[in-house]
């Protein structure tokens, strides 16, 4: 046995637990997890089905967990698990499945198949079998600090320019803030203006906040890639300069990906709970916004509706805090036909996005984001997610249809009312 | 010699078997290793188990459409085999002469002959779209179709032995039920106890983090 097969099944040795011992002993093979799957849908392909996806899992649990596989093993007759029952599963779970969890929303015996998906990534990751893309978006964040590259001099560049189109102060380094702000990679790079829009709404509510240049990027390449060693020394740097600036909080910012590996999965990887309370930045909203910290003034005109990020929602529990910000500033709301926690994914969820070798079956996979917002005919897409925002703009852009993305944060900063006095 | 041993000692071996087995793979499910999560509850773990327990038994609206035959043969299959399973006059008499002790009213004639269309006809519209289908196919595995074959061929000597006039197809019933009660505890049908702890592991995940499932 190869050393890379080894330490692939080590994993999925480790990762066998009551949970995965009670879903394959529970899973009749109906075949319901596939029409929930829009790599599935989108492509008629069944090996896209996402029960099949856990396959490498399923098969040890078999050989090595199940009255069968024990009794052929002693008698000599299994059939050991190859290479190829880990590298054939690569581009299934990386490419074909973007961590959206709506399968684990239908099965009817309760299969969380998205949480088992990450145990088979977690093995094909520590074996080796992972994208090029993923590889070196993993590097970078170890090495640089940021999947993208993005160093803290480019952090300084983007806090000139936001102060210098605000005329606010962005507070860097603070200790004893209430409030330490994270950004996406996509957030530095691609939309600044979300930096911007915090520093206003700030201002607007008196919150006291910070960013750490210990601490600025909340992307977790390690939960993409589903290595959880990687994924918890990333998250460790956010617990460090967190404790570091003595902070009450911290921010997790629109990033789907970046919510789930801090507020949810951050401290299972860093083994301890933490001495700080993680909240998504479209609670905090929602709570100044209850509180009466955050006063809004004017509509949105247009008719515009609301992506609901499948790591916010689905796997995050964020769903009425969108919709409650967003009703003071519109009229013309409408939602899509599948939302909230069954809305379908963008398709570039779960580091597909970082992945070029996914990117056909990701504008595929669109397809089906394109034609619930077309149902709909709205003039703008509100999101909250810059992940979702960036797969949503290129696949819209791919189509050649003319449909703004506007990012949640930066809409409400738009609408802010006088600053209370 | 024949009648003997399925009515005595392959009965009590596979009730031994079924019973045994049963209670040693929900035992291995509940003392395995599990993790305890470090983050912070938004919700309620339990409350969020109980209510996925339950609420499973009805498919999202969002997906209904797509599923509508494994939704009703599935339904068809499962409440006909359960109708059959605990309210045919022949098995209630069984289950108080040689289990409880006690019996209840069973379901009339034409009841169990509507039980066993719905749960034949539920039972071979999911055996067709398990070989037609294919995501089905793909997926399906070994086990799958011999408990598939095995509850068929309960269910046609059950309905054959019913005419009572031939105790040799009474006989065949008995052991066909005695085959399926040893192999049950050893295949996929243990889904009928497992999907309850599956259910309820998922559910707690869910409710801790205040999800709308």
């Amino acid at each position: 046995m190869s050393e890379r097969l080894e330490a692939g099944l080590n994993v999925l040795r480790a990762e066998m637990d009551k949970k995965v011992m009670s879903f394959f002993s529970s899973c009749v093979r109906c075949g319901i997890c596939a029409e929930s799957c829009l790599f599935y849908t989108e492509t008629n392909d069944p090996r896209y089905t996402p029960i099949y996806k856990t396959e490498p899992m399923r098969k040890l649990w078999k050989n090595e967990y199940s009255f069968w596989g024990k009794l052929k093993s002693t008698l000599g007759i299994s059939e050991p698990m190859t290479e190829a029952d880990l590298s054939d599963w690569e581009e299934l779970v990386y490419d074909g499945c973007s961590m959206c969890g709506r399968c684990s929303m239908v099965c009817p015996v309760g299969v969380d198949i998205s949480m088992v998906i990450f145990k088979v990534k977690h093995a094909l990751a520590v074996a080796g079998f992972s994208p090029e893309g993923l590889v070196g978006a993993t590097k970078r964040a170890v090495e640089i600090g940021s999947p993208m590259g993005i160093t803290m001099k480019a952090v300084l560049a983007t806090i000139k320019h936001a102060e210098e189109n605000t005329g606010l102060k962005i507070p860097l380094d603070v200790e004893g803030a209430d409030y330490l702000a994270l950004l996406s990679s996509n957030e530095i790079a691609l939309y600044p203006e979300y930096l911007e829009a915090l520093a206003k709404i700030f201002d607007h509510a008196g919150v006291s906040w910070t960013l750490s240049s210990a601490a600025y990027e909340a992307t977790n390449s390690g939960l993409q890639i589903g290595n959880k060693a990687i994924a918890g020394q990333l998250v460790q740097r956010v617990v460090d300069g967190a404790e570091k600036l003595k902070v009450k909080n911290v921010i997790s910012p629109e990033c789907g990906h970046a919510y789930t590996a801090l507020r949810w999965e951050g401290p299972n990887f860093v083994g301890k709970a933490y001495s700080f309370r993680v909240v998504h930045i479209l609670e905090l909203l929602d709570e100044l916004q209850a509180q009466g910290k955050l006063k809004t003034t004017g509509m949105e005109t247009d008719r515009l509706t609301f992506h609901d990020p499948c790591s916010i929602v689905r796997r995050g529990g964020i769903q009425a805090q969108p919709r409650n910000l967003l009703g003071p500033i519109t009229n013309n709301f409408v939602e899509m036909t599948d939302h909230g926690s069954m809305n379908w994914c963008c398709g570039g969820g779960g580091g597909v996005s970082s992945n070029e070798r996914a990117e056909g079956l990701k504008h595929t996979a669109f397809n089906r984001k394109k034609s619930q917002i077309e149902e709909i005919k709205v003039d703008a897409v509100v999101t909250a997610c810059s992940n979702c925002r960036m797969v949503m703009e290129e696949g819209l852009e791919h189509n050649e249809i003319d449909i703004p993305l506007l990012g949640l944060t930066e809409l409400i900063a738009e609408h802010l009312a006088d600053k209370p006095h | 010699m024949i009648e003997y041993l399925i009515k005595g000692p392959l009965w009590y071996f596979s009730l031994a078997v079924f019973c045994i087995g049963v209670l040693w793979q929900l035992a291995r499910i509940i003392f395995a290793a599990g993790k305890t999560d470090l983050s912070v509850a938004r919700g309620s773990a339990s409350g969020g188990a109980w209510r996925n327990v339950f609420s499973r038994f009805v498919p999202h609206p969002e997906i209904a459409p797509r599923i509508r035959l494994q939704v009703i043969a599935g339904y068809m299959f499962h409440l006909g085999l359960f109708a059959l399973l605990f309210f045919a006059a022949p098995h209630v008499h069984f289950l108080e002469k040689h289990l409880l002790g006690f019996g209840w009213t069973p379901m009339p004639y034409w009841a169990f002959i509507v039980a066993a269309q719905f749960a034949f006809f539920g039972l071979i519209l999911l055996w067709l779209r398990r070989m037609l289908n294919s995501v089905s196919r793909l997926i399906s595995t070994t086990d799958d179709h011999i408990a598939a074959i095995l509850t068929f061929v309960v269910m046609l000597t059950g309905c054959l032995a019913l005419g009572q006039g031939f105790p040799a197809l009474n006989l065949l019933h008995l052991f066909t039920v005695e085959l399926l009660m040893i192999y049950f505890p050893f295949s996929s049908l243990m889904h009928a106890f497992t999907f309850i702890p599956s259910r309820a592991f998922t559910g707690a995940w869910f409710g801790r983090r205040g999800i709308d499932a």
